[in-house]
């Protein structure tokens, strides 16, 4: 219980502490919150995995007056998983943003900026009100744009308000949904509308819901935003932009369409989700193919592997969900979130350090920077193996659980989509990878990086590798107080 | 009947304010529209929250803090449009500066 209030309100706290406080306390003080974040959301996480899912009405009063928060396997996973990030970018962070080398916007902006983001996460992660929810989405917008526009470019000032229209425009079409569902009857707590009387205005209401969340998780084809504004984010800024912000709107579908609604997910309503998805991975997969440079080839191997997510809808999802395969395709797209989230932070970060050593991202100028950096290298091709989906990786694991339900459920494309999309990775993977382990004679590094900074990286892209080969814990760990429809078999 | 009214005024609103943030390219008559198309779904969230004609308390306090979120991305969407501005010269996205000359403005 505690643990629950101190995961939402210390990194407000925070973010209102290091705007304030003098300048040479600014760091000192957003590395100790983060830990005590961290700290906090590990305990949250141990007093869910024993003792199951942790409920508290704000307030004392109980919906439908009061909103109520709730921390299950799902919501601490993400919790964790989202600690483990945030305090890897603070370290990052910590190294890349001094003020003589990051510029002022950047040394200033970042700590509060990051801080509001992560109770924003928090607050969506835990809330079972979808208006809370809309709260948390836009605090979690404001912050994720201003952090895009940190570097303080016209491009990225370009980048950050193209961002912001789909985000508005999202928030809006989910607002629309949440006022309908609301006038219809008379709750917005996800466990009241699971037991409502189904009404005329259900459909068009879910339909908007779920149309905003699409164009805030930059599912194809609303992904035209995504790209420039992470690539033109400063890199500890980009790896949470990537890593996190589409996890959360994501979240909400996943709460929408299993626990508020689930009797409206129709077939057809399925497959309309999954097909976006579907091409996603392809079309993200291609364009990260013809990038010149390293952060647009991950920023669009993000619009790929966010594709891979939605696959949960048709294969978990509809019918009461008596499936016996819905649990495992439901456990893989958790997992692959969670995995992406650590492999693709990773990768991010590992390309600030290149944009410090040698001050550029285009791949001709990386080539052969392995042998000078080899820990950075090392971990951008373990990350590079989890969002290939290769064992013994968490992405494997992912996977694994969605192509065995994929053929259990006799949707065998889904199945053919997941290896097509891991050989596209490999593809767009592979011409980074060259020019990092090229034998090029290198020409000396802009400045020396500490091998503290290289290893920060490197223990994400480890993580994520860790979660394929010691699953079984996050595994039970999700199991707690999953909702009905995916809990059956596999 | 009055609440009919509302309804349908909000719904207007919503209507214009889509149609301004869909077609119209500079940027702050973007963020009216988008303002507009906020302040349609409060009055309508208003008028269809107040379940048989009887005032609800529970829309007021949404719309209430609904206003603020709308505030506050208003003004953070200005700032940047303003940073734009004062660099690239022009209040439009890159990709769609408008047609005609004459509407560009500074």
């Amino acid at each position: 219980m505690s643990a629950l209030v101190a995961v939402l309100t210390l990194p407000l706290v925070a973010a209102l502490g290091v705007f304030v406080v003098p300048a040479r306390l600014r760091v000192p003080m957003a590395l100790a919150s983060a830990a005590m974040i961290t700290g906090a959301a590990l305990a949250l996480c141990v007093t869910v995995a024993r003792g199951g899912p942790v409920m508290l009405m704000a307030g004392g009063w109980a919906p439908p007056i009061g909103i109520a928060l709730r921390a299950d396997g799902l919501a601490a996973a993400l919790i964790i998983m989202t600690a483990l990030v945030m305090g890897a970018v603070t370290c990052a962070a910590w190294f890349e943003a001094s003020p003589a080398r990051a510029g002022p916007r950047m040394a200033f902006g970042f700590w509060p900026l990051m801080l509001l983001l992560w109770g924003a996460l928090n607050a969506v992660y835990l809330s079972r009100d979808l208006f809370n929810l809309y709260v948390g989405l836009e605090l979690i917008s404001l912050a994720a744009v201003a952090l895009a526009a940190l570097s303080g470019t016209a491009q990225a000032f370009a980048a950050a308000l193209r961002y912001m229209i789909f985000a508005l425009a999202g928030s809006l079409l989910y607002l629309a949904g949440v006022v309908l569902a609301y006038a219809a009857h008379g709750t917005l707590d996800i466990g009241l509308l699971t037991a409502r009387t189904p009404a005329q205005g259900d459909a068009l209401a879910l339909g908007l819901m779920t149309a905003g969340l699409l164009a805030k998780t930059a599912l194809f084809p609303f992904h035209v935003w995504l790209p420039p504004a992470h690539a033109s984010a400063p890199a500890p800024a980009s790896a949470l932009l990537s890593a996190l912000v589409p996890k959360a709107s994501f979240l909400i579908l996943m709460r929408l369409w299993f626990e508020a609604m689930p009797d409206l997910a129709t077939p057809a309503a399925l497959l309309a989700l999954a097909v976006p998805g579907a091409a996603a991975v392809l079309w993200g997969g291609v364009l990260a193919l013809v990038q010149k440079r390293l952060k647009l080839i991950i920023a669009y191997s993000t619009v790929a592997q966010l594709g891979y997510m939605f696959l949960v809808f048709p294969l978990a999802g509809g019918g009461g969900a008596a499936q016996p395969w819905a649990a495992g395709a439901w456990t893989g797209a958790v997992f692959h979130a969670l995995s992406h989230g650590l492999a693709k932070a990773a990768m991010f970060l590992a390309a600030g350090i290149y944009i410090a050593a040698v001050g550029s991202d285009r791949l001709g100028d990386l080539r052969g920077l392995a042998r000078a950096l080899p820990m950075t290298g090392f971990a951008f091709a373990l990350a590079a193996i989890t969002l290939m989906g290769l064992p013994p990786s968490g992405g494997f694991t992912a996977k694994y659980l969605l192509m065995t339900s994929a053929f259990a459920a006799g949707q065998w494309p889904w199945a053919l989509l997941l290896a097509g999309g891991g050989l596209l990775a490999a593809g767009y993977f592979y011409r980074p990878m060259v020019a990092l382990f090229a034998r090029d004679a290198r020409v000396p590094l802009l400045r020396s990086i500490p091998r503290a900074w290289q290893s920060v990286p490197l223990v994400l892209a480890v993580l994520s590798i860790m979660l394929g080969l010691l699953s079984a814990t996050p595994f039970d760990l999700l199991q707690v107080g999953r909702p009905p429809p995916a809990s059956e078999g596999l | 009947m009055t609440l009919t009214y509302y309804a349908l005024t909000g719904a207007v609103l919503v209507g214009l304010g889509a149609y301004g943030l869909l077609a119209v390219p500079h940027l702050i008559r973007r963020i009216i529209a988008f303002n507009l198309m906020g302040s349609g779904l409060f009055l309508f969230f208003g008028a269809a929250g107040a379940r048989g004609g009887v005032p609800d308390a529970i829309p007021q306090a949404l719309i209430i803090t609904g206003i603020v979120v709308a505030l506050s991305a208003s003004a953070l969407a200005v700032g940047l449009v303003v940073a734009l501005a004062r660099r690239s010269g022009k209040a439009f996205l890159p990709d769609d500066y408008p047609a005609d000359d004459e509407d560009r403005a500074p």
